[in-house]
């Protein structure tokens, strides 16, 4: 039995020299570092900045506003972003996902209106596959997508804990386009572009009241087609695997590990310091495998199991050592820092797909089932 | 490479391997031939340890190599036969001693190859039952200066520990999957169950990533943090792979006869030696103050490969 196997990553010649330029970046801009800041570290103005040095879009052809890199230079870019705590939550899904979902699904014309603006920084998307009754079932959704005499489609149905809805300009949505087709079959990808008429946008506050979700109702709203009709479960599952292993999956909480580096060195630090070398080396080799054009979605989908859980264990060896409590107005950074921690570790485990659910996908990939 | 592994395999499965290890010369690999070795590279090393890694097998394969390495950089000859280190006239558990045909013995900046009848040897063994044992030297032995320090036998010692660990982890995967596939409850494999599924999952992550990690520090071999990290997490991530695969395996897992033992005792065992996680924590913590810098490497100019 061939089980998933990985060789490390490497990373391209002049790697270091954009983290440099990255870094001189970071130290002349200004921001507040957070945990969790590729979910709610939300500054458009920062986007558009990245967008204006060209680390936005970074793997897309230059014919489409892209620059043509290789997705480990875009690995080094992110994740010096993404260790600094960075505010790069309103450009995230359009920068990992969409692009290239649209480069490989869509129309030259779709490619055109998307992809520059996405690189500029000027182009945020949500996304639409969870409703109230799909979850981990994604399969399931019941969102309609119908074609008119004139030809168009249009929407009817409910997603759910849309990150960013309120802030995108559009939105990518998983429906069902032909009736009473059932589970993976019949289903479509679609592009809205918010605000529309026919979609209604309400905010779902989080834990901590902050207006990050949003639920999304669609009454017989334009949108148009992504990709092939009928072929939306294949091409969401294809961007999965971008969604997966990257950095943004153990780094979530790094903010704490460096203050923890700096407050209080010892056994503690150094024992997170030695997972996470590990498992950005796994996510580094899953990112090399990606860049040759192989799928590696079990290996994906492990190092999303062992980071996530990681980036959890980093709230517990923060609360040994600082000795501090979690208050998000704090004037103390730790403090503030492990508010934001807390509060959104529930979510670490969740979004992407579920843990079991990934598990669910390991296991199958194992040949037990 | 794909060569060195087949014939490893084929070696490690024999009744001696040992011996067919010496005939074949592969306890040579990684060691210059104009000092006796059998050529190859650290990156040969590490095909063949994972190797003896993946059989479990109880042979002093990466103490004679690291011996042989030492002494090729040192006097450029290398006595035929098994060898351990000695980093130190007390030195405490050290692997293979009783049974070595040579001790190279390290103080002082300086080397020396000893005959184990010339020194007090207090055995032990591991919970695998290979020796490690306590090695008191007298101070009268002939020795040549040595370019390579204990330190450094301890990160090559870690790395090549933890390359071990991987092979018997990618084991104790292919076993447990195996096992929850033929093994029927209820009616039906219990690979079927889905908490069953969840630890098989579980396992297999802690195994992929703990390989590739290695895998990554093989190619940076005197990276201290590089190095010592992989170690951490080969070391942790085997009682977490110990504790899944005899949970899969119920009760026969834990008997004397069934092959599971072999790998998690070691697995046990070796996780502990050349630094268990404290011992790295420790000097990760040091080394991490800048902690990013040290993550991704970005620090200082690549350590270069002496021995
Ligand atoms: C912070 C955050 C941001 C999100 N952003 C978005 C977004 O932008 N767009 C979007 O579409 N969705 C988003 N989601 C939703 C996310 O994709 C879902 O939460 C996820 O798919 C799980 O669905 P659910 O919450 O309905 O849980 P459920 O599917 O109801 O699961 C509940 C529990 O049951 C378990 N479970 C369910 N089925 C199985 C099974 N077969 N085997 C074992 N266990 C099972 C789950 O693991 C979980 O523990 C976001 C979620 C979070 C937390």
């Amino acid at each position: 039995m061939a089980l998933p196997e990985l060789e490390p990553g490497v990373l391209p010649p002049g790697a270091e020299r954009l983290r440099g330029e990255v870094r001189d970046f970071l130290a002349t801009t200004d921001f507040e570092p957070r945990c969790d800041s590729w979910l709610t570290g939300t500054d458009p103005e920062f986007s558009r900045a990245l967008g204006a040095r060209g680390w936005l879009g970074m793997t897309l052809p230059e014919e489409y506003g892209g620059h043509g890199r290789s997705p480990l230079e875009r690995f080094v870019v992110i994740e010096e972003l993404l260790a600094i705590g960075a505010p790069v939550g309103a450009h995230w899904i359009a920068d990992r996902q969409m692009g290239p979902s649209v480069l490989a699904n869509g129309t030259e014309e779709q490619k055109r209106r998307f992809l520059p603006a996405i690189a500029r920084g000027e182009c945020f998307f949500a996304i639409g596959m969870s409703e109230p009754d799909s979850g981990s079932d994604l399969a399931s959704v019941r969102t309609r997508a119908e074609r008119g005499a004139d030809g168009r489609w249009r929407l009817t149905g409910t997603k759910v804990w849309t990150s960013g809805a309120h802030i995108a300009h559009a939105m990518v949505v998983l429906a069902r386009s032909t009736p009473g087709a059932t589970r993976h079959e019949g289903l479509s990808q679609f592009i809205v572009e918010l605000p529309a008429d026919g979609v209604t946008i309400r905010p779902i506050p989080g834990l901590s009241g902050e207006h990050h979700f949003n639920e999304v109702v669609f009454d017989g709203a334009p949108a148009e087609l992504l990709g092939a009709e009928g072929d939306g479960w294949r091409q969401v599952t294809a961007e999965l695997a971008y969604e997966r292993s990257g950095p943004e999956r153990f780094l979530s909480t790094f903010a704490l590990v460096r203050l923890l580096c700096s407050l209080s060195p010892g056994v503690a630090s150094g024992r997170l310091l030695g997972r996470l070398w590990a498992l950005r080396q796994a996510s580094l080799a899953v990112a090399g495998a990606l860049a040759e054009g192989r799928t590696p979605d079990l290996e994906a989908a492990m190092v999303k199991d062992l980071g996530t859980r990681f980036e959890r264990e980093v709230i517990d060896v923060a609360r040994d050592q600082l000795a501090v409590e979690p208050d998000p107005t704090s004037p103390d950074q730790a403090a503030r820092l492990l508010a934001q921690a807390v509060v959104q570790s529930p979510g670490f485990t969740l979004r992407g797909g579920t843990n079991e659910i990934l598990r669910t996908i390991i296991a199958r990939g194992l040949g037990v089932r | 490479m794909e060569l060195l592994e087949e014939t490893a395999h084929a070696v490690f499965a024999e009744d001696d391997p040992w011996a067919a290890l010496l005939e074949t010369g592969l306890t040579g690999v990684g060691v210059p031939e104009d000092a006796g070795g059998s050529g190859g590279d650290l990156a040969d090393v590490g095909v063949l340890l994972r190797v003896q890694g993946y059989h479990g097998a109880a042979v002093p394969l990466a103490e004679t190599i690291l011996a042989g390495r030492l002494l090729a950089a040192t006097v450029h000859t290398v006595p035929p036969g098994a060898l351990t280190v000695v980093p130190g006239r007390f030195a405490r558990r050290i692997p293979w001693a009783s049974e070595a045909y040579r001790l190279v013995v390290l103080h002082r900046g300086r080397a020396a190859i000893v005959d184990p009848q010339d020194v007090q040897i207090l055995p032990g063994t591991n919970v695998a039952g290979e020796p490690r044992d306590d090695v008191t030297v007298a101070s009268d032995q002939a020795a040549v200066e040595c370019p390579v320090s204990a330190e450094q036998v301890m990160l090559r010692g870690a790395l090549f520990r933890a390359v071990q660990m991987s092979g018997a982890m990618r084991r104790v995967l292919d076993r447990s999957v195996q096992y929850a596939g033929e093994r029927e409850q209820f009616g039906r494999p219990i690979g079927r169950f889905q908490a069953v599924q969840q630890q098989l999952a579980e396992l297999a992550a802690e195994v992929t990533v703990a390989d590739v990690a290695v895998k990554a520090a093989l190619r940076v071999p005197d990276d201290e943090f590089a190095v010592g990290a992989a170690k951490l997490n080969a070391s942790r991530a085997a009682g977490a792979v110990a504790d899944l695969a005899h949970q899969v395996h119920g009760a026969i897992g834990v008997t004397s006869e069934h092959p599971l033992g072999a790998l998690t005792k070691r697995l046990w065992a070796w996780r502990e030696e050349f630094g268990g996680e404290v011992y790295w924590a420790r000097r990760l913590g040091e080394l991490g103050r800048m902690p990013w810098n040290a993550v991704s490497r970005t620090e200082g100019e690549p350590a270069t490969v002496t021995w």
